[in-house]
């Protein structure tokens, strides 16, 4: 039987050079097609965990699949194919155009000594019109908004045509308005069939369009699974070491801190 | 939206015109048969006038024109795959490193043009080596200064070396020529140097345009790289042996040719944009344009020639003042 898995990790394990271990026997599956939100606590492995998916670290022991395939069975270029990354933060070193940096996503797409030819372009035109960024297009990257950078970082992303987009704290430096967008994007694409997966420290986030929640906790899967089975108070506060209320409200659910001022006003209240 | 490329391919026929424009010029600039230009008559006319320019010209402004887009395609490399706009063969260690291999080579290994072409090579890459690994292990400042630092301490180191050397040299012979390193010129240039240089330069410089496209997804941060397909380890190294090789054999019969590495990929930014699909081939272009011009003041100016090492270094700072002062160059 096909598996509806488009990304599997079993029994993973990866530490760094210096003996500390970062995912620690790791085993969860990704839904084809569906939106994965990854959450956790400040270093706990998220990016790590991202960087082991797209190849970019090799793990010590424990096995990827992706599509059904051991990913050492891809190559490079294929690989680069199937899986795109926004990453956390990305300096552009150079005055890049957002044209000519969207462009370098077509690279996957190009021979090795290729040079991007129409059909790149239109797709590049194609890509920026739809994310409403045409007007940026001459602008210099390094020169733009977080949010504005963030959003060419995702076009850029989205010209390799991958099958699957990895996205590493997407919402982290955006605006509630930008923030918005980007979630909806996100959810469009998976509409059309494209699995996304992405970390956050946002719980929110996660909440507003993720299929699945998977937990992670000192580089391991403390839960994963639907978001109403996944999506507790008691996981959540679990998970942050901090007490967490998972409200629901109008059919989705919100995270409420139990400390601060706010909170000490409403004991005392009562 | 593509309007852009098309000007960019007219900047790019502009100077391929400008520069053969200046390359046959050079021909006629000179101090024979008296000071800066030879008039055509006389080439047509005088056997000397002819042996001169086709023997000793020709051949020494194509050198110049090959040291110029060899330094500039070697600093745009260099400036990419380090994601840092102020580095140069010259701050790396590269050109100190080529120098004293090619002092090794007189002094100690016979001298002969290959022993120096090779022995600058290895040690010019050893240094761009030590300054990658020094700017690695440092644990003072940001990228772009802990490279510009560790190239600092490792020119220092050859240039020490160089220093050791010269005292063990025999002042009659072998000091002059390593004395000539540390100036720079192309006075001793014949058909044969050139011919020897060419086979490795040429294929440095073909590497390097033929991955003018991979340079441009190299100098994104190495987790983007990757994730867009390239195997960035063995394609920066193949990247850096090219035009650090290139740099190094061009610098053995050179001799230390400093700033046009840094300023030239600098200006061809400026006109093209950092995109390498254009600013490789534009800084070949005005690297050569640049070379030539220089070695014809070096030669024609003053009845003796003035080494090329300062004349670039003098104008280069200059100009390298100018650009950093108007343009939006990000130091990041």
């Amino acid at each position: 039987m096909k598996s509806n898995n488009i990304i599997s990790l079993k029994n993973l394990k990866f530490s760094y050079e210096s003996g500390k271990v970062i995912l620690n026997d790791l085993s969860l599956e990704i839904k084809t097609g569906a939106i994965t939100a990854i959450l956790g606590p400040n270093g706990t492995g998220k990016t790590t965990l991202l960087h082991t998916i797209l190849g970019l670290l090799p793990f010590d022991t424990g096995q990827i699949d992706i599509v059904e395939k051991p990913i050492a069975a891809y190559s490079r270029k294929e690989l680069s194919q199937l899986i795109a990354l926004v990453p956390q933060s990305e300096t552009v070193p150079f005055n890049f155009s957002v044209v000519e940096y969207v462009l370098l996503g077509r690279t996957p797409q190009l021979g090795f000594l290729d040079l991007p030819g129409e059909a790149d372009w239109l797709e590049v035109e194609t890509t920026l019109k739809r994310l409403d960024l045409w007007g940026l297009r001459n602008r210099a990257v390094n020169e733009l908004s977080g949010g504005e950078q963030q959003m060419v970082v995702l076009a850029r992303a989205l010209v390799q045509k991958p099958k699957i987009l990895l996205l590493d704290e997407p919402t982290s430096h955006l605006d509630l308005g930008n923030k918005g967008r980007l979630l909806n994007i996100l959810t469009q694409l998976a509409e059309s069939g494209v699995t996304i997966v992405f970390t956050t420290h946002d719980p929110d986030s996660a909440a507003m369009i993720a299929d699945e929640i998977i937990l992670i906790k000192f580089g391991q899967v403390l839960d994963a699974g639907k978001m109403e089975t996944v999506f507790t108070s008691e996981k959540l506060s679990d998970v942050y070491q901090t007490g967490v209320t998972v409200q629901k409200i109008n059919g989705r659910y919100i995270t409420i801190l139990n400390n601060g001022r706010f909170d000490q006003a409403i004991r005392e209240n009562e | 939206m593509r309007e852009m490329e098309q000007d960019r391919k007219k900047w790019l026929w502009g100077l391929i015109g400008l520069f053969l424009f200046v390359l046959v010029l050079s021909l006629f600039v000179g101090r024979y048969p008296k000071p800066y230009w030879l008039p055509i008559q006389t080439l047509l006319e005088d056997d000397l006038a002819q042996r001169l320019v086709f023997n000793l010209r020709l051949p020494r402004i194509l050198t110049a024109a090959l040291l110029g887009a060899t330094l500039a395609a070697c600093g745009t490399v260099l400036q990419m795959i380090f994601r840092n706009p102020i580095v140069e063969p010259g701050f790396l260690g590269v050109s100190q490193g080529a120098a004293f291999g090619a002092a090794v080579a007189i002094l100690w290994l016979g001298g002969s043009q290959l022993m120096v072409e090779v022995s600058a090579t290895l040690f010019a890459l050893l240094g761009l080596a030590l300054s990658f690994l020094f700017a690695r292990s440092l644990r003072f400042g940001g990228w772009v200064l802990r490279l510009i630092l560790s190239g600092i301490v490792v020119s220092a180191l050859f240039s020490s070396g160089m220093g050791i050397l010269k005292y063990l040299a025999d002042p009659l012979t072998q000091l002059q020529e390593i004395t000539f390193w540390l100036l720079g010129g192309l006075w001793s240039i014949t058909w044969q140097e050139l011919l020897y240089i060419l086979p490795v330069v040429l294929l440095g410089l073909l590497i390097v345009y033929l991955m003018r496209w991979r340079l441009n997804v190299l100098s994104l941060g190495q987790d983007t790289a990757f994730s867009l397909g390239a195997e960035t380890t063995r394609e920066r190294f193949l990247l850096l042996v090219a035009a650090v090789s290139a740099t190094a054999v061009v610098t053995a019969v050179s001799g230390i040719v400093g700033w046009v590495g840094l300023i030239v990929p600098q200006i061809a930014r400026q006109i093209f944009g950092p995109n390498g699909q254009y600013a490789v081939p534009g800084s070949m272009l005005i690297g050569a344009v640049f070379g030539i011009l220089c070695d014809d003041i070096a030669r024609t100016l003053l009845a003796g020639e003035i080494p090329l090492g300062i004349l670039t270094s003098f104008l280069g700072a200059f100009i390298f003042i100018l650009i950093m002062n108007r343009s939006r160059v990000k130091l990041r």
